[in-house]
């Protein structure tokens, strides 16, 4: 079927021969395929008796195309391995020559213009483009330049991360809710609720039956009244309401202060005409309206006049009416501008009867200028400080004043005034208490002065005394500063340095893990009896410290007594040196007890007594004598032993009641070497020991830890005391601060984004500021 | 000052009555002498309740002396009462019928813990009342891989039956079936699983990573390296875009979801079996080893570990940091659980009990005080993350005491009596004699490789750090 499908092709083929190349490609490689799946079935002669016909045909068909076709199928063939055969049965026979782009473009007949300039110009760059990287390589340069970006994404946490390692104490959860309500009312959460089970139904059934609620009320109206008060619309509008509110004020106020500085006195006039008017239609109005109201305007009116009336504004003192009057010989307005004036200050000065308190005041306010005027405006006139008034302040105040009266001389800004010298008033009350209480000290001093010398003299005593107590104080503030301060200094180093390097630490000591199970305090003892000796230590031990470690550690439980070898000069006899009673050591102790008025005598009784009691008791002890005795022993027993090595019988007779000759006895007595000279040789009421005490070894470090640099430091580290006996309240706390707080059945989520955040802020507001100071 | 005027009362009134009773002169002087503590209030009566406790106090110190030696004392003894007291193991929940293989924690819910079996269960536990609430049937075969979504309200299990199922975290109620909100059929085993922290995206370890959008039944990506089998896979929960998984191939492969291609591989010299993000620190990474040991990786820097961390004598399983990020707590084949600080290369903790076999899954819980462990025998154990604490609430000057003994055995650490208290441990028979051993043999080794190094031609033995040991090398 194959050929014969194949025949009837070939046939097409030959009549339209641009198709039949292609189309003989494809018959091929099906002829191919279906060869192969023949081969299985069929021998192998049969296979090459099928190829044979089939080059048969094939080349029938090749030579139907002509000359142009058999040179394409011969290129096509492959004779020999060649180099530089394609898998696209493209060979590259005369690959040497290039083909030119002019070539492509020549076949080409309508290639535009503009086209073939750009072509031409493409040509002239004479640049190979590389070829493409294998996918192996462009994926890893992928890969790499992704993880760039990721690893210079993570760095971003640098600062953070350090910062969290070296920070004192960090509370977690970092992010700490505000306290508050919680997410919602409990209603919300009953009422997505449902009766699930047959019970459940029945019951609510019951329930809607007798009408009773489902969703008990949780809240209360007032709780609801106050949820409902703060929610976020109503505190919008709220807000908005108080910005208009503040906007409207400011722009009044800045009206006011444009309208303030006009210059124009016509400007100025007219307006307080205006208003003037305004007001005078306004009382008369309020005189029908409302007579309390208006009394009191009144009576304010008055308190303006009064004021007017203080001041000396229509003196004619001032510089205008000084040039007014200058003037007033030629110019007739001048000379109306101070009648007026005269006018207004008769007006003002005349006596006016009224029902007001201050009578006598009133009285003698003639027409006092300045400072009598002004001590006695105060309110509180009873008062003797408010006299005291500074001078400087009554002018500033004054000048308000006048400055008011010059404007308007009783508006509503009055009002406002008044408010404000009664603030004032408050503070100028604080001031006089101030001066009040300094003036009296003043006082008294002077008293004191004045009366004696000598009680200046015990003062100035006193006043020593209580000087040097200061000084006493702030030395103790200081010391305790200073330990503070030391403190503090120790721990951060401590905590800089162990932060460094744990993991040499942690190296140096892990668990020992044994097979003994701790379970009282006992067996933790017995753990601690045995000591790590049994075990071998992990590491093999480093050198032991320089000398000072001693200093160190702690000693021993108090029981254990520093050991005492011993050994005595003959040149010093310690009896004699030794006689002298031992020093009794002053300590301070905190008066506890409060002496009565009782006399010394009976105190001095009763010491004798006790001293009689002690003396009794202590009687057979002998303290010298015993240190003596002891420092002998120690001495002894460090001295080497002689040893005697006679041995009876031999070279003479021997048996019992014999004893060996003392001749022998000497030969083979062997003396040891004396030992080194003991170092507490010389100093009579010391007992030096040189011998390892291995009670007290137990507990010491004999090798510098970790984060120490030096034993010194080491040794200031342990010497700190951190405990409440030793510090202050204040202190213990800082010391003793956790490094890591939780807080309890607190979700601790892993660090956010919102950190980082926080952090650039920080160090953005940080580099603005750098930047700023460099830029100056 | 309350004191002297009713005593002045109290001596002339017992004047008056004596004088009054006619006693002899001379009796009454004797009684009228009587010395009495007297103390103004003021001095050491606080003002409110809220103030600090006046303790009048001279910090002269030499009234106080041989404090060196007495806050040893106190700190000597506060580490032996620690020891007393270091009861760790909390409860025991058993419920499940195959050994437990692995846990999720709620995210929301500290009370609520979620265990898969080896049998395809899954139960889900209320720690506080340490009971089972549910239980349900979700895979054939391992549950291999569970987490809960951020949210809490569902959760994703895979198994070994090629599906990824995802629940409602939510009982059913009366009458309702046990079903799978979502199910994904997929083409291979998953063997791991995680969720991304803010997004609806998860991803799927087992031949291939894969990144699955929660609406979508194929993966939005799927990462090959060359390796066809990934043992687990997790999200870093700081930069969440990033994610890592551990490989058969014996390497830690690092991935960015963004991207088409991972990012970097290191290969190691044997097999990692889990890996955990430090949740505090966005860049460190620990990976728990089949080689006993554990590593931190810097994931910038992958041609070494930070730290590794020895003490486990077997196969490392599982890994857990604690939310504060400051420790880490692994699982091993060998039985124990162990604590370690996170740049401490040896643990501070061990757990054991007798009954708990290999322990192959461990969380650190997310209030930062307990740790749970699942294991071979079906167990899920509850232990205190702080062998010692007291738990409940402590009162101020508890707490106090504690910081303040707490700071002592930070100070006096150094020491070897204290030190020997603090370190020791009770280990199980086999393991302390398997440590010895492993011990003895990596001393052998050191030396063995000193001594090549001492007989060699100086420069041609290179000093080989632990660090570098373990690592073959980095694939870019």
């Amino acid at each position: 079927m194959v050929k014969v499908s194949e025949k009837k092709k070939s046939v097409k083929k030959s009549s339209e021969e641009e198709e039949e190349e292609v189309r003989y490609g494809e018959e091929e490689e099906e002829d191919g395929e279906l060869r192969g799946e023949g081969d299985e079935e069929e021998g192998d002669e049969e296979e090459e008796e099928d190829e044979r016909k089939r080059q048969k045909l094939l080349d029938a068909i090749g030579s139907l195309g002509g000359r142009r076709k058999r040179r394409k199928r011969s290129q096509a063939e492959r004779s020999e391995a060649a180099a530089l055969m394609s898998e696209f049965t493209v060979n590259a026979e005369g690959g040497g020559d290039k083909v030119q782009l002019s070539d492509l473009i020549g076949t080409a007949d309508r290639v535009p213009a503009k086209t073939r300039k750009q072509l031409e110009n493409l040509q002239r760059v004479r640049k190979s483009i590389q070829s493409p990287l294998s996918r192996r390589e462009s994926d890893r340069i992928q890969r790499d330049v992704a993880f760039q970006k990721a690893a210079s994404e993570v760095s971003r946490w640098k600062e953070v991360i350090r910062q969290n390692q070296r920070a004192e104490q960090l509370v977690f959860p970092l992010h700490q809710d505000p306290p508050g309500p919680g997410p919602g009312p409990v209603e919300r959460l009953v009422s997505g609720w449902r009766a699930r089970t047959p019970l459940e139904e029945e019951v609510f059934a019951l329930l809607s039956a007798n009408k009773q609620p489902i969703h008990d009320p949780v809240l209360t109206p007032r709780e609801e009244a106050s949820v409902r008060a703060m929610s976020l619309e109503e505190a919008k509008v709220r807000r908005a309401e108080l910005q208009k509110a503040r906007a409207l004020q400011s722009y009044y106020e800045a009206r006011a202060r444009r309208e303030r500085k006009i210059k124009s006195k016509k400007y100025h006039r007219v307006q307080n005409k205006a208003k003037r008017k305004e007001f005078l239609k306004k009382f008369e109005e309020m005189v029908e309206a409302d007579p309390a109201g208006a009394l009191e305007e009144l009576h304010r009116m008055e308190v303006a006049r009064m004021k007017e009336r203080m001041s000396l504004k229509h003196q004619n003192s001032g510089k205008w009416a000084k040039s007014k009057a200058i003037m007033a010989k030629y110019d007739e307005g001048a000379r109306r501008a101070m009648q007026q004036q005269l006018e207004v200050n008769k007006e003002l000065t005349q006596k006016v009867v009224t029902s007001l308190n201050e009578e006598e005041e009133e009285e003698e306010e003639e027409v006092l200028p300045g400072f009598v005027n002004d001590a006695e405006r105060g309110v509180d006139s009873s008062n003797p400080w408010m006299r005291g008034k500074l001078s400087e302040e009554r002018k500033e105040a004054e000048e308000e004043e006048e400055e008011v009266m010059e404007t308007v001389d009783l508006t509503v800004e009055e009002e406002e005034e008044e408010e404000e010298e009664e603030v004032k008033e408050t503070e100028e009350e604080v001031l006089l208490r101030e001066f009040d209480s300094r003036r009296k000290l003043r006082q008294a001093e002077e008293e004191r002065a004045a009366s004696d010398r000598e009680e200046e003299e015990e003062e100035e005593e006193e006043r020593a005394a209580s000087d040097r107590e200061e000084e006493e104080e702030e030395e103790e503030k200081a010391a305790s500063d200073r330990e503070e301060e030391e403190l503090s200094e120790f721990t951060t180093l401590f905590r800089g340095i162990s932060d460094a390097e744990k993991v040499a630490t942690d190296s140096a000591a892990p668990l020992q893990e044994g097979l003994i199970r701790i379970r009282t305090l006992e067996d933790v003892d017995l753990l601690s009896q045995e000591a790590p000796d049994d075990e071998a230590p992990p590491l093999p031990p480093p050198p032991p410290l320089p000398q000072p470690s001693a200093a160190v550690n702690p000693p021993p439980p108090a029981t254990e007594k520093t050991g005492k070898p011993k050994k005595r000069k003959r040149g010093i006899e310690l009896k004699q040196v030794l006689t002298k009673d031992t020093k009794a050591i002053k300590v301070p102790l905190a008066p506890t007890v409060e002496d009565g008025e009782e006399d010394g005598e009976e105190d001095g009784e009763e010491d004798e007594e006790q001293r009689g009691l002690i003396r009794e008791a202590f009687a057979g002890d002998d303290v010298v004598s015993d240190f003596l005795k002891d420092k002998r022993k120690q001495e002894d027993s460090g001295k080497p032993a002689v040893v005697d090595l006679t041995l009876p019988g031999w070279g003479e007779w021997g048996g019992t009641g014999l004893k060996p000759s003392r001749g022998k006895r000497r030969r083979f007595r062997v003396k040891a070497a004396p030992p080194p000279p003991r170092k507490d040789q010389h100093l009579p009421s010391v007992i030096i020991s040189e011998k390892r005490n291995s009670a007290i070894s137990g507990h010491q470090v004999n090798s510098l830890p970790f984060p120490f640099a030096n034993p010194a430091q080491f040794e200031s580290a342990v010497r700190t005391p951190l405990g409440r006996t030793w510090n202050t309240e204040r202190t213990v706390k800082k010391v003793v601060k956790p490094r890591v707080v939780t807080r309890m059945g607190a979700i601790i989520e892993p660090m956010q984004r919102e950190e980082l955040m926080k952090d650039r802020k920080r160090a953005g507001g940080k580099t603005t500021l750098d930047s700023l100071t460099k830029k100056h | 000052m309350q004191r002297g005027p009713s005593e002045s009362l109290l001596h002339q009134h017992m004047a008056s009555v004596l004088s009054s009773l006619s006693v002899c002169p001379l009796s009454l002087c004797r009684i009228m002498k009587v010395k009495v503590l007297s103390r103004n209030p003021d001095d050491y009566v606080r003002e409110t309740k809220l103030d600090i406790q006046r303790v009048p106090r001279n910090y002269d110190p030499t009234l106080h002396p041989f404090e060196v030696s007495r806050e040893y004392t106190r700190a000597l003894n506060a580490t032996k009462l620690d020891r007393v007291f270091a009861k760790p193991f909390l409860a025991s929940l058993d419920g499940h019928r195959d050994g437990v293989n692995c846990m999720a924690k709620h995210t929301t819910s500290l009370s609520t813990l979620l265990s898969g079996s080896c049998d395809g269960e899954v139960r889900v536990w209320n720690l506080s009342k340490r009971e089972c609430g549910r239980t349900l049937q979700a895979h054939e075969g391992f549950v291999r891989g569970m987490v809960v979504r951020f949210c809490g309200t569902s959760f994703f299990t895979v198994g070994d039956d090629k599906t990824i199922k995802q629940w409602k975290m939510e009982t059913p109620g009366y009458g309702e079936e046990e079903e799978p909100l979502n199910t994904i059929l997929g083409k291979t085993v998953f063997t791991g699983l995680d969720h991304h922290r803010k997004d609806a995206v998860f991803a799927t370890c087992g031949q291939q990573v894969d990144i699955w959008d929660e609406q979508r039944s194929s993966p939005i990506r799927s990462f090959t390296w060359g390796v066809d089998s990934f043992s687990s896979v997790s999200f870093n929960p700081v930069e969440t875009e990033l994610l890592a998984s551990c490989a058969s191939d014996r390497s830690i492969v690092l991935y960015d979801m963004r991207e088409s291609a991972p990012l970097k591989k290191v290969i190691m010299t044997m097999r990692s079996n889990t890996l955990c993000w430090n949740p505090m620190e966005a860049y460190y990474f620990t990976s728990s080893n089949e080689d006993y040991n554990l590593y931190t990786y810097d994931m910038r820097y992958l041609d070494r570990p930070i730290t590794v961390h020895m003490d486990h004598v077997s196969a490392v399983l599982d890994v857990d940091y604690s939310p504060t990020g400051k420790e880490f707590v692994s699982a091993s084949f060998d039985k124990t659980v162990r604590i370690f600080p996170k740049d401490g290369g040896h643990s501070r903790e061990v757990y054991h009990t007798k009954r708990m076999q290999h322990v192959i899954c461990v969380k650190w819980s997310a209030d930062n005080k307990y740790i749970l462990s699942g294991s071979d025998e079906m167990n899920i154990r509850l232990w205190k993350a702080n062998a010692s604490e007291k738990l409940g609430v402590l009162a101020p000057r508890e707490r106090e005491s504690r910081n303040y003994s707490q700071k002592l055995k930070e100070k006096f650490q150094h020491h070897p009596q204290i030190r020997r208290i603090t370190h020791h441990r009770h280990l199980p028979k086999n393991v302390y004699h398997q440590s010895k051993e492993l011990r003895i043999m990596k001393e052998a080794r050191r030396r063995k490789y000193a001594n090549v190094r001492k007989h060699s031609k100086p420069g041609t033995v290179p000093v080989v750090s632990e660090k570098a040991k373990h690592v073959v090398t980095v694939v870019k």
